[in-house]
């Protein structure tokens, strides 16, 4: 055995158990009917793609692609000038750097609820706003699409920033110095050379930030609560408390298909994904 | 040339944290001249560039440019174009949209028609919708002056234009640089560190050193007559005797003379340098033809005429 071949069996096993093997179930269960008590069972079928075409199902399909957009948006906005500002921070780069990545130190779900405390009606914002007299009745902040983009926004800004930053911290500060001395003014430099130059960092970071809020159910779930119903929430239910996991399953694949078919949309002529 | 003056520094100095780059600098600068800026790497001629573009604010000192005080003006706001060392060409756009980038924010009538023109001038017609990565050094050393051109500034910059060239073309472009420079009547003002560029390019040159102007004058003036041993040195192979300067191609190897022992022959093509030791312990080169050739260890006479001498 080669070397090379030594060094990536590892990780190839390893992808193939926990990525294709799951995948692998999932396409398997979809083609199946559901068990009394969960479970699946025969007979083969084909009904459980067919439900996925109910407008119910499109609805929920749109609505969470609007909240992905939307967090995308906003992260893009957000990230950008702050990628901009790492990149030109010379020596301090590496200290900004781990600032935007220390939430990963503790777990997501954590970092979710505090954003419950926060937001809650009798949270921080509501009662400091409060006890100044701003406002008497809490502000509903939790439990809305806003307390849901809110949520997303904060979970993916680090994976918008990064690759913002890094194609950011390469460009040629002399090109930014030529367009001055050609006579644009700084908003052009930005949209005229900037811009353009970082496009596949735009794309790369649009694509970390988009393809997980499109499937996300966590923050949907804890933030949004019952009143926001996205996919990634109909496709836990099914394999909760609906108890039918075909469907389920279906499901996850249909947004798998729109997750997909939307990378190849971005994806520029003779370029790799990402 | 008494001709009027395009731009004017006067005292400029410029304080880094660190250091003193540049150090109350007052130049004057003809219009329609082709000035060269020379010294060594680090003498501060490319802060003075950067000062006169609008990259840097000097800390004291002022900069005129066609009778207007210009140091606050944003970079945007000067009539003054700048040709980058590394040429600094956008990479996401071809020829023609790089030279049409300055014309479009000045939102230019004419565009396409200078652009075509310009095209023409810098012979690369029929490139302009190549991307900068798909031309020749020279192309792209073209394309950045073209670009700077186009916008007919009241000064154009450059920055080692050439030192990303390679030898050989390095010295073809020098003679086209200075024939455009004619054609489109453009004021360059040229920094380099290569003596022989600014010599063989210049109307007027200032040597720099460690900041400050040490002498200003045509190339004749620089090389003939050097003010300080600095821009003697600087300029070509100089020997030292007692107090005098002395050019090698100045020192003969005669019948009669000063009496010298060949230390060494460096043959160099057309010409041989001829190390020697003079009976007072100095070292001296002449510049001779090599078809006549001398022996290691053989004294010589040597001789050379008094007015060739230099002081300073």
């Amino acid at each position: 055995m080669k070397l090379r071949t030594a060094f990536v069996l590892p990780s190839a096993i390893l992808m193939a158990v926990t990525m294709l093997a799951p995948l692998a179930i999932i396409v398997v269960y979809s083609f199946l009917s559901r068990g009394a008590y969960g479970g699946v069972q025969l007979p083969w079928t084909l009904e459980n793609f067919t439900r996925v075409w109910d407008p119910v199902y499109g609805f929920i399909i749109l609505r969470s692609l609007w909240v992905a957009a939307v967090a995308t948006a906003l992260c893009l906005i957000l990230g950008f000038p702050l990628a901009l500002f790492i990149a030109r921070s010379g020596p301090r780069k590496n200290f900004y750097l781990s600032l935007v990545i220390l939430p990963f130190w503790t777990s997501f779900l954590i970092r979710t609820y505090a954003w419950m405390f926060i937001l809650r009606d009798t949270g921080i914002v509501n009662s400091a706003l409060q006890s100044v007299g701003f406002i008497r009745q809490p502000l509903p902040l939790l439990y809305n699409y806003g307390a849901v983009i809110l949520g997303l926004v904060y979970g993916f800004l680090p994976f918008m920033v990064l690759p913002l930053y890094a194609t950011l911290e390469r460009l040629d500060p002399s090109l930014i110095e030529a367009a001055a001395d050609l006579g644009a003014r700084p908003w052009d430099t930005l949209v005229r050379v900037v811009l353009p130059l970082c496009a596949p960092g735009i794309r790369a970071g649009a694509i970390l930030t988009f393809v997980p809020c499109l499937g996300t159910y966590l923050t949907s779930d804890l933030l949004g609560g019952s009143k926001t119903v996205l996919i990634g929430n109909v496709v836990q239910n099914q394999f909760t408390a609906s108890r039918d996991w075909p469907f389920g399953a279906a499901l996850s694949l249909a947004l798998m298909a729109i997750a997909i078919g939307l990378l190849l949309a971005v994806r520029r002529r003779g370029e790799e994904l990402l | 040339m008494a001709s009027e003056t395009v731009l004017e520094l006067r005292g400029v100095s410029k304080e880094f944290s660190t250091h003193r780059a540049v150090a109350d600098v007052s130049l004057q600068i003809p219009r329609g001249s082709f000035f060269s800026l020379l010294g060594p790497s680090g003498c501060g001629k490319t802060t003075i560039l950067r000062m006169i573009a609008g990259f840097e604010t000097p800390t004291a000192g002022e900069i005129w440019l066609n009778g207007e005080c210009i140091d606050t003006l944003p970079p945007y706001r000067r009539n003054v174009n700048t040709v980058f060392q590394g040429y600094a060409l956008f990479p996401h756009l071809n020829v023609q949209d790089n030279i049409e980038f300055g014309l479009r924010r000045k939102q230019a009538k004419d565009a396409a028609e200078r652009v075509e023109r310009v095209l023409e001038q810098v012979r690369l017609e029929g490139k302009a919708s190549r991307r900068p990565s798909e031309l020749s050094g020279g192309e792209r050393q073209r394309v950045a002056l073209a670009r700077a051109i186009v916008l007919q500034p009241d000064v154009l910059l450059l920055d080692e234009p050439l030192s990303a060239l390679d030898p050989l073309l390095r010295k073809q472009v020098r003679g086209e640089l200075r024939d455009l420079q004619r054609r489109v009547d453009v004021t360059f003002l040229f920094v380099t560190h290569d003596q022989e560029e600014a010599l063989s390019m210049s109307d007027q040159i200032a040597v720099m050193n460690a900041g400050a102007l040490e002498q200003v004058g045509t190339p004749r003036e620089i090389y003939a007559q050097p003010r300080t041993r600095f821009v003697a040195g600087f300029l070509g192979a100089m020997n030292w005797i007692g107090s005098a300067g002395l050019r090698p191609e100045s020192v003969c190897i005669t019948p009669q003379g000063r009496n010298a022992v060949v230390t060494g022959v460096v043959y160099l093509g057309s010409f041989c340098h001829v190390e020697m030791t003079l009976e007072s312990g100095e070292a001296i080169t002449a510049q001779i033809s090599p078809v006549n050739p001398v022996g290691i260890g053989q004294t010589v006479c040597v001789s050379w005429n008094a007015d060739d001498e230099v002081r300073c």
